[in-house]
């Protein structure tokens, strides 16, 4: 029983984490990538070496940012859930 | 939404899904998951050329919250990561190469094609039999013990039947000799681990992707790596080999990177998820459920073979 009522709390946790992370990710979603491809897409035109750098760039800090949100949501959620 | 790079409209929706479900295969498998990214952005009207160079750059982003993770718990070595990556970038140039070469050979790929899936059916047979023949001794061996105890003491220590192979590959003496105390492995040649990786690289290079599917099982069974330390060392290793693949393909006009980060939202959060299931599951389970994945890679060859066109 007891097994199973902490398994039902993890599942728990990890939809409370997909609905914040889905409000977390709507807003960067309008906020940042909505007005960042224009920009993106005239450095694609213009240099494709600094263009190269800079996709590599960004998905690697966004990787890194949506790690420590990932991270944070999913330990702010289990301690709340104790 | 429009994506002015690769000149295609895609609801986001789609690829924060497909994102979230290869994000999941990543973490939990240490695999780049293009065998299921690739198909599906080609069937969302992507060029083939854009598939292939924005699948690599959101493979990038996923292993570096998926290792983060991974790292966390204890999961990445480190050292033996970026030696596997030197040796995987020689071979993704040496399986690139190769798809150049046999482009003007008549038939030639056909029979290598052929050779790859019998590569590929014969991988998957292998783990599975392997994976039930451990599973048999452990249940043998733990009769006794409580499921329990047997999770808490056994879930990180790994166990295969095949662990002589690894100790026959390790009295192989060629210098330089190395130690990966992470890894738990006392004395290596660095040309196995450089062989291990090159030979993953080359499948990289002639069928796309991170060909995670070669290069796991690969460093379990012939370097003795435990299945945890695997995965985690693998989805560094991928950091490194991707994030190579990303700038080659961005200079040549190959990447929409906007697709990449739409993805990888979704990708994130699943990343996040597959590496913290593997706390659940012994290194024999993950290796078991990891068997069907080859066959994929087989089902890709069959199609390159029959359409002429690579993922």
């Amino acid at each position: 029983m007891k097994i199973r009522s902490q398994k039902i709390m993890s599942l728990g946790s990890y939809l409370t984490e997909l609905l914040v992370y889905a409000c977390f990710v709507s807003a960067y979603f309008f906020l940042v990538l909505h007005f960042l491809g224009d920009w993106v897409k005239q450095v694609f035109d213009e240099n494709k070496a600094l263009y190269a750098i800079l996709a590599l760039a960004l998905i690697l800090v966004q990787g890194y940012l949506l790690e420590i949100l990932t991270s944070a949501l999913l330990r702010m959620i289990r301690s709340k859930g104790r | 939404m429009d994506f002015l790079i690769s000149g295609t409209h895609i609801n986001p929706v789609y690829l924060i899904g497909i994102g979230f479900i290869v994000g999941i295969l990543g973490g939990f498998f240490g695999v780049g998951g293009s065998f299921l990214a690739g198909p599906a952005l080609f069937a969302l009207g992507m060029p083939m050329n854009f598939v292939i160079g924005t699948d690599l750059t959101h493979i990038v982003g996923k292993s570096v919250v998926a290792a983060k993770k991974h790292r966390a718990l204890g999961n990445v070595d480190i050292k033996l990561g970026l030696i596997m990556a030197s040796g995987t970038i020689a071979g993704v140039e040496t399986g690139a190469q190769g798809i150049q070469y046999l482009k003007h050979q008549a038939n030639v790929d056909v029979i290598v094609g052929i050779g790859f899936i019998v590569v590929l059916v014969s991988i998957s047979t292998f783990i599975s039999w392997e994976s039930w023949q451990t599973l048999k001794v452990q249940k043998k061996s733990g009769g006794m013990k409580s499921v329990a105890a047997v999770a808490n003491d056994t879930l990180k220590k790994d166990e295969s039947v095949l662990a002589h192979v690894s100790r026959q590959i390790h009295r192989f003496h060629l210098p330089p000799i190395i130690s990966l105390p992470n890894s738990g492995i006392e004395r290596v040649s660095l040309w196995a681990i450089l062989a291990v990786a090159f030979v993953g690289g080359v499948f990289s290079g002639f069928l796309g992707g991170g060909a995670g599917y070669i290069r796991m099982p690969s460093m379990v069974y012939l370097l003795g790596v435990p299945t945890h330390v695997a995965v985690g060392t693998d989805l560094f290793e991928i950091i490194i080999s991707a994030g190579y693949g990303t700038l080659t393909h961005a200079v040549k006009g190959n990447v929409d990177i906007m697709v990449a980060l739409v993805m990888h939202t979704g990708a994130a959060i699943g990343a996040q998820i597959g590496a913290t299931l593997t706390e659940y599951f012994r290194g024999t389970w993950i290796r078991l459920a990891f068997a069907p994945l080859p066959l994929i890679g087989a089902g890709l060859v069959i199609y390159s073979l029959v359409t002429g066109q690579h993922f």
